[in-house]
Order: C-alpha cells, then structure tokens, then sequence
C-alpha cells in the first residue's frame, strides 16, 4: 500500500477513496490524530473550468457517498436521489456534487472497522471519539486534495445539516453558500437520551463482545437492530404512522402472544433487519456520539452567534418540517436567531408536512422549490459578483 | 416594474437611502425588496408569515426569513437595519404598540403605513350607516377583516407621542394617486387621507440626515 504517497484518489472521475499520506494525519477535536486517513466519497457532474460549481453533500447518521444513482451495494436508488439529478435541484449538469462518508463511517471512510495502521488490527473501541467538526474538518482535507478552493455550497439535513453549519464556523472563507435542513444547533437532552437508548440496546447484546465483535467473528445484530427500530420512530410522526399503520394488523386477528401482530410492528422489524445488513454497529455508536457532543453555540463560548462571526458573506438557508419532533423547528429558529445576530444573510421556511423528521428525503414539492430557488439564486448572484 | 404602480412602494423608494441595509416585515413575496435592492442597492432582508411567500422570495435571490411580526422582532439584534418597513399590517398585529417600539430598536428609521379610520368614508359609515365601514382601504366586512387594531391619524401621532417617537415625514396615500405631503397634527388630513405614510425615528437622537443636502420636507411630493 503506498501510504507514504501524498492525497491519492484511487478511483476516477466519479469518486472512490483519498488516502492521506503520514504527512497529513487528521487532528482531532479529542486530541488525538488519525494517521493514514482515508475518505470515501463519490461524486457526480463535472467541476466547471473556474472550478466554481462544486457542491458538497452531506450525508445523516445513517447515510453514506452514494446520495444519488444506483447504490453499489444494495442496488437501491441513492437516499438524496428526489434532490440529486438531473432537472433536480442538485444537478449533475450544473454542479459538480460530492458527497463524503463521514469518518467513523462504515462505507469506506476510516473508522471503527477499518485496521488501525499503527498495530494492523481493527480499530474497535480503540478508534478515537469523533466529533462533527472532526468529520468537516476530514471534508476540508478531501476537498482541497481536489483542487476545490470554494465550494458553492455545503448541503445537509440532519446531521448533514449540522456538517453545513460547522463549515460556515470553520472554513467560512471556502464557501458560498451553505444550506442547513431538519437540524439543530446542538443535540437536546431528549435527542442525546434517544440515543443512549439506541447505545445501550448494542451494548447490551452480548455478541457486542465489548466492541471487539469483528475479531471475534461475531455481529451485534440484535443490539443494533433495536437501535435502529427506536431511532426510526424519531424520524417519522405520529400522524404518519397513523396514517400508514393505524392498528392494522398482519394477519387475521390477534395471536395472544408476541408475534408481531400490528403492522407497524412488523414494519420496525422489517427496519432493523435491513438495517444491519449495511450498517455496523459500533460506527453507529460513534456516530451517535458525535452528534451527541455537537453544541455550536457552547463551542464558541456559549453565543452561538459568535461562531458565524466570520461568515457574514456566506449566504444560508435553513428550512425545518412542521412535524419534525427530533429537530423541531424551534432549533431552526435558534440558528436563524444567532445567524441575524451575526448579520449573516440568512433565508429560513418551515415546510407544512406531517411526515415528520424523514420528510428531507421524501416527495415534498414546497421544500424542493425552496431548496431550488436558493441555490439557483445564489448561483445567478454568484455570477454577477 | 408593475410593482411601481403601487404608490406606496414609490413613495417608500424615495425615502429609503440608497445602499442602506433594510428589513422588510410583511414582505410577501418580494416585490418591494426586489425593487429597493434593484433601484436603491439596499441589503435587503425580509420577515414573512406565509411559506409560498418566503419561497417566493428565495426565488427571487432575497434573503427572507418565515416568520411574524408579533412574535419573532424580538430574534433581532439593536440598530441591525437602517429601516424597518412595515406596510400596511401595523393595524393587524395583537400589540402594535410593542412592535413599534421594536421597529425603532432593531432599526434607526421605521417606515410605517396605516389606513386611516378617521377618513370621512369611515366617519360617514359609521355615524350615518350605523355600520362598520367597508371602503376601499378596508374592504373586507368586521367578521373577516384581519384589521383588529385601526386607529385614526391623531390615534397614531398620539402613540408616537407616547412611544416617543419622532415622525420625520409624512404623506397621505390615495389610491392611484401620487402621495401628497401631509402635516399630521392638521384634523383635516385626519378627515381626508385614506392612507398615511410615515417616516419614523427615535426621539432624543439626532439620527443621520436622511440625504445630503435635502430636509425631511422635500422628502414626499416630489
């Protein structure tokens, strides 16, 4: 493996792997560095000649690079595929989109799975705790090693959209615009209790094997499936699974046992299952956790204006779902509040839909006109200045 | 430039210092700020209570947030804008008197337009009919009206009296018409102008000249 090569893209023009030599370790906000950092990413469109249109998409939780087109490895569309495409607001003919595996992802980029250089082991529990600015800051690297100086735009909901907030913190001279959706300025006691729910579930399998799953050959499948199972009511609302369950059952009559006798029962299920097929579970507990420990405002001595005070000239959208309950739109308004403080030229909507969190990757004509009016805007400002 | 027609918005244009900052309040889908940002390079920024309209706005390259006016000023730092505009909605917010207030605090100037219930079409209506006038500045009947604050001229220069606001200028507003020049305190403006505009500042403080060489006077009429 040739480490001691500087940025090396391995795959072509549509993205693959960036490995960074031992001359560019990744710092952590822990203290502790990364050596051999390699990035995951994928990319769609072509950079124009004034490398100008480059936009990066940042993937939630559970996401990974492949936001739009066929997914490698379960062959379904990509999960940003109703806002990346052509005739879409993300346009692989007008920008050139890329989109990273988060570190501490499990889709190629360094992380809990991946062998530690250092003692050619995986890492497991040995992986440093990561934050979302660690995972920008990992952006950063892959985006100059294209040759990206300014992005056009940042783009994420959820924990994407926190991503977008921390590049207009830290690399506000490097981008144009960033687009913020379905997120939060820090993670609320109720989003951090959620979430020790879902640790706790993987913890407590016992094929857990203290995080050391993968040399023992075992796979915390039940933890992780729980966890996701409790994770996936957050994303949707009430009204929505009333809407698609109500208490419909599978079958005829109930069973007098605990079979999964409501369909929303067996939709959770169904949820779990597929989710430990592509996800491992100590990614998801170092994920968590850096969403967990995201708090912009406390980063920058408790005003959460005080970190956009160097992105005046960026201009931000922020949008949030009227039935989102796991970044309701009150955390939209706090970002929206500290932006105006900052004098920062902010744009925000709220989007009337009952679908809850999950409502950025669905069929929401409102949001995606939005969405489409900021950037295309942006794009003609852009152009004039 | 249809939006031109609009008396007010003309009105509002002449008044507004080219490339000052401004915060529209009300600003629908855009067409003022579009216009001040096009013919008086103002940094713009808008408060709306509808989504079509924030999205309308986004389209337009306007930097917009949803929200309302009775709720949200207060997310405003002081002394953010050079104006605040607010057009004809101050009779529909459930504490005008706190929003005005909050207009002069987040903004050196306030630009302020209010049908006037002491119009003598009300005035008629109201003492001769015996009903809630329905005129063209207030077309909708009681039942419907988003209007649940109106106030005469003297209502208005009363609360700016009380608020300690100063009123630069002023100008009333019929429709189709150019606006005229109006001394408020006069009680026949209170009888005939249908609408009025204002141009509003902290009492107190000497707040900078609205344009060089041109007093407050000039300012409408011309």
């Amino acid at each position: 493996m040739s480490r001691d090569v500087g940025p090396l893209p391995l795959v072509g023009a549509d993205g693959g792997l960036m490995r960074f030599g031992p001359d560019k370790p990744l710092r952590l906000d822990s203290r502790a560095r990364l050596d051999g950092l390699e990035v995951a990413y994928r990319t769609y469109g072509r950079l124009n000649a004034d490398r100008s249109n480059a936009v990066l998409v940042c993937h939630a939780l559970t996401g990974d690079q492949h936001c739009a087109g066929e997914h490698p490895s379960t062959g379904k569309p990509g999960w940003w595929n109703r806002v990346v495409g052509p005739g879409l607001p993300l346009d692989p003919d007008k920008h050139f989109i890329i989109c990273t595996n988060v570190i501490g992802g499990c889709m190629g980029s360094t992380g809990p799975a991946s062998i530690n250089p250092a003692t050619g082991r995986v890492y497991g529990l040995s992986f440093p705790v990561i934050t979302i600015a660690d995972m920008v800051r990992a952006q950063a690297m892959l985006v100059e090693a294209l040759g990206i100086e300014t992005l056009f735009a940042v783009v994420g909901g959820s924990m994407g959209g926190m991503q977008a907030l921390q590049w207009a913190a830290d690399y506000p001279e490097r981008l144009f615009s960033a687009v913020c959706i379905a997120s939060a300025p820090r993670h609320s006691a109720q989003n951090i209790a959620f979430h020790e729910v879902g640790r706790q579930a993987i913890m407590a399998d016992p094929d857990w094997r203290g995080g050391a799953y993968a040399e023992q050959g075992a796979r915390p499948e039940k933890g992780l499936a729980v966890a996701r199972m409790g994770a996936h009511i957050t994303y949707l609302s009430e009204a929505a699974l009333q809407r698609k369950f109500g208490r419909e059952l599978q079958r005829d009559g109930l069973s007098w046992g605990f079979d999964a006798d409501f369909q929303v029962e067996g939709y959770l299920r169904h949820q779990g299952a597929a989710f430990v097929d592509r996800f491992d579970a100590n990614s998801y507990l170092y994920i968590t956790r850096a969403l967990d420990y995201f708090d912009l405002g406390q980063a920058h001595g408790g005003v959460l204006a005080n970190a956009f005070a160097r992105a005046r000239d960026v201009r931000f959208c922020v949008l949030s779902f009227t039935s989102d309950w796991l970044y309701p739109t009150p955390e939209s308004r706090m970002i929206v509040k500290a932006l105006n403080a900052a004098a920062a030229r902010v744009s925000f909507v709220e989007i009337e839909t009952d679908k809850g969190h999950d409502a950025f990757f669905l069929d929401e004509p409102v949001f995606h006109g939005a969405l489409r009016g900021f950037l295309d805007s942006a794009a003609s400002a852009r152009g004039a200045g | 430039m249809t939006a031109t027609a609009r008396e007010d918005f003309r009105e509002i244009l002449r008044l507004v210092r080219p490339g000052s900052r401004v915060l529209e309040i009300g600003c629908g889908e855009g067409a003022l700020l579009e216009l001040l940002a096009q013919e008086k390079d103002v940094d713009g920024r808008g408060l709306e209570i509808s989504a079509e309209g924030v999205s309308a706005c986004l389209a337009r390259g306007l930097a917009v947030v949803q929200g309302d006016a009775d709720g949200d000023l207060a997310d405003y730092p002081a002394d953010a804008f050079d104006y605040a505009i607010l057009s004809q909605t101050l009779q529909q917010m459930r504490d005008p008197r706190r929003v005005l207030t909050e207009l002069l605090r987040i903004a050196e100037r306030a630009i302020v337009s209010v049908p006037n219930f002491g119009h003598w079409r009300v005035r008629w209506a109201l003492g001769v009919s015996g009903r809630m006038p329905v005129t063209r500045d207030l077309p909708d009947p009681w039942w419907r009206t988003a209007n649940i604050h109106l106030c005469t001229l003297r209502d208005f220069t009363d609360l700016c009296a009380d608020l300690g606001v100063r009123i630069e200028a002023s100008a009333a507003l019929t429709q189709g018409k150019p606006a005229r020049q109006i001394e408020p305190l006069r009680a026949v403006e209170n009888l005939r102008a249908e609408q009025a505009l204002f141009l509003l500042s902290r009492q107190g403080e000497r707040a900078t000249p609205v344009r060089a060489g041109t007093s407050a006077d000039d300012l409408f009429g011309g």
